[in-house]
């Protein structure tokens, strides 16, 4: 099936309560699916076209407030719109999953894949310090496995979590191993699970407040240290990646999503050449796995950050290696994807040759 | 000096004429002296509280000079964005549709910055209740012209006067979306009087009603003061309102049982 399609089956499987989104190319292929798929019959999920991407991100903080599973799914443009209500989401602490379907920008840019989210997905786009933990699917499969982690992850730290994809990956077509349903929760499960959320007030307790607003500075600070706190938890707990070939490696690939899929057949043609390469795939892009890049990066003579972008997750490979070796970025941008020669031959000459 | 309510009698149940009520958190208001906002939100909890409904309730504040309001109303509240308090409840009753749910917004939140989710909530017909109370003018924010400040009206961005030709017009919100198909209910009241205090009770009832019915979307508009952003003392700024906010925000039901209330060619007295 689609990456697309997988996103919105995983949704539906992972017990989602409420899908709110807006067309826009390369992912409108969600909501139809969704909408197509009636999840209302099957698990009694709601699934609303909302009049803009403003409106859709602000129905997820409604949804979240009240405790229930809801998701919304864009593409860049659209991804800019939610960036006030990603803020509202953190800064309330409210559980959401949010897709971005990466195209090339800046403005209306294209519709063709990219990964110039980058920088507004990890160093936060909205106002304010806070971050989401941030998902980079690599394949179909992972789009679905990662809904449902995001799910879980969201709802564990009270936080919104992104998928961060683009046009290809939601677009191209692969096998994928669906997991089986999860149940949706009972709205007694949802009370009982979220004694933080707005679902009405029994006489047994205090009224249940969603906000983000703290007039007083001081209880403002207090907030934001808890947020500090809790992302340092996630920077401890929750840092994936992979590593292919970097055992013996002498050089790095170190790339994301569809650039690591690339990267893979890259490694494969260098090391047909009789280059040791190896490549290294944030799976999180917050928290980074700065410490395991570090620790293969003390054994490898040069990286080649490879990105659909024009350097965005290099400044984070540099923050994590430090100057000790060569690092050098290569990209395409504007909707344009690399081939695996045109990285072989940027390693050659910005790294080997360099 | 004598404590006369520590006395036991003047607590039993036949002695007390008028008590708190239950679903207004005890704290003072953050509301100037005079403004409507306490009144209304007081026949809001007594209608909750009269229906009983309170664990079944899910409020939606705005930004504004209500941005509080979950401190006073002792229901279950979530703080939306500026305008976005229809969205958050379009998804708030889609997801626990035996509820209650209502947004509390001012003009700035719901006819200028919020309008879109305005508009779209009432014409999805989204069965919730929006609580409109318009008083001409950004109260929390100083002052500041409005959608709804009427022409040739002070305010601290239009200094003397609105000029509507170069301001733009009035916006007229819930005349717009009384003409919406979703809209069920739509009525405009006050609260500067007994009598219309009693008004905007039974409307607010009414609009409750009507989402137990599940009929669709339920608009109550208020038409208050702002006795400090007008820069006047609570009972001028009552005198102004009646003269020149009423004429051309003119009370009385606008929409009722998604009918549209035939225009009566002079403004309602009390």
């Amino acid at each position: 099936m689609k990456g697309n399609e997988a996103v919105a089956e995983a949704a539906i499987r992972s017990g989602c309560d409420g899908y709110f989104g807006y067309p826009i190319t390369p992912q409108s292929e969600v909501m139809e699916y969704l909408m197509a798929e009636k999840p209302h019959e099957r698990t009694g999920m709601v699934v609303l076209q909302a009049e803009s991407e403003v409106a859709s991100i602000n129905m997820l903080y409604g949804g979240a407030g009240t405790g229930k599973m809801v998701m919304t799914s864009s593409s860049s443009p659209g991804i800019s719109l939610m960036q006030e209500g990603i803020s509202y989401l953190a800064g309330a602490e409210l559980p959401a999953v949010i897709v971005n379907i990466v195209r090339g920008g800046p403005g209306l840019g294209t519709i063709q894949p990219s990964q110039a989210d980058y920088f507004q997905a990890v160093k936060g786009g909205g106002h304010g310090d806070y971050k989401m933990l941030v998902l980079a699917p690599a394949s179909v499969q992972e789009m679905c496995d990662h809904v449902k982690l995001a799910f879980d992850k969201s709802f564990e730290y009270r936080n919104p979590v992104m998928i961060l994809s683009d046009g290809a990956i939601g677009q191209m077509m692969e096998k994928v191993v669906l997991f089986d349903q999860v149940p949706r929760r009972t709205n007694e499960e949802v009370i009982r699970q979220c004694p933080w959320a707005s679902t009405g007030r029994p006489k047994t307790r205090s009224h249940n407040i969603i906000t983000s607003l703290d007039l007083d500075p001081a209880g403002q600070e207090r907030v934001n240290l808890k947020l500090q706190a809790k992302y340092r938890m996630m920077e401890e707990k929750e840092v994936l990646y992979e590593e292919i070939n970097c055992e013996d490696a002498d050089y790095l690939f170190v790339a994301f999503g569809l650039s690591a899929r690339i990267c893979q057949k890259a490694v494969d043609l260098a090391r047909a050449k009789g280059v040791k390469v190896g490549l290294f795939r944030p799976i999180t892009l917050f928290p980074f796995p700065s410490l395991q890049i570090s620790n293969v990066g003390n054994r490898v003579k040069g990286i080649l950050v490879v990105e659909m972008n024009a350097g965005q997750m290099i400044e984070d490979v540099r923050l994590s290696v430090g100057c000790r070796i060569k690092i050098e970025h290569f990209g395409r941008f504007g909707g344009i994807i690399p081939s695996p020669d045109e990285v072989v031959n940027a390693l050659e000459q910005k790294i080997i040759g360099g | 000096m004598e404590d006369l309510f520590a006395k036991p009698e003047i607590h039993k149940p036949e002695n007390i004429v008028y008590k708190k009520t239950d679903l207004m958190v005890d704290r003072p208001l953050s509301y100037c002296p005079g403004c409507g906002h306490g009144t209304a939100h007081r026949m809001l909890m007594e209608v909750i509280e009269e229906m009983d409904i309170a664990d079944k309730t899910i409020g939606v504040s705005p930004v504004g000079c209500s941005v509080l309001a979950y401190d006073f109303l002792d229901v279950d509240m979530l703080g939306a964005a500026h305008g976005r308090a229809p969205a958050l409840a379009t998804a708030i009753k889609r997801l626990w549709p035996d509820h209650f749910v209502f947004t509390y917004q001012g003009d700035g939140d719901l006819a200028a910055i919020g309008t879109a989710e305005t508009i779209h909530a009432c014409n999805r017909g989204e069965n919730f209740t929006i609580i409109f109370i318009n008083n001409g003018i950004y109260g929390m924010t100083g002052g500041q012209m409005a959608p709804t400040t009427l022409p040739g009206m002070r305010s601290s961005t239009s200094p003397y006067g609105r000029d509507v030709a170069m301001m733009g017009h009035p916006l007229k919100m819930t005349e717009l979306i009384a003409h919406l198909p979703g809209v069920y209910y739509v009525t405009r009241q006050a609260v500067h009087t007994p009598n219309h205090v009693r008004k905007t009770k039974k409307a607010l009832r009414k609009a409750f009603e009507v989402q137990k019915a599940k009929l669709g979307l339920s608009f109550v508009e208020v038409v208050s003061n702002c006795n400090s952003g007008w820069k006047m003392t609570p009972v001028n700024a009552n005198k102004w309102m009646e003269d020149n906010m009423f004429p051309f925000y003119p009370l009385g039901d606008i929409k009722v049982d998604g009918n549209l209330v035939e225009k009566k060619d002079t403004p309602e007295k009390d």
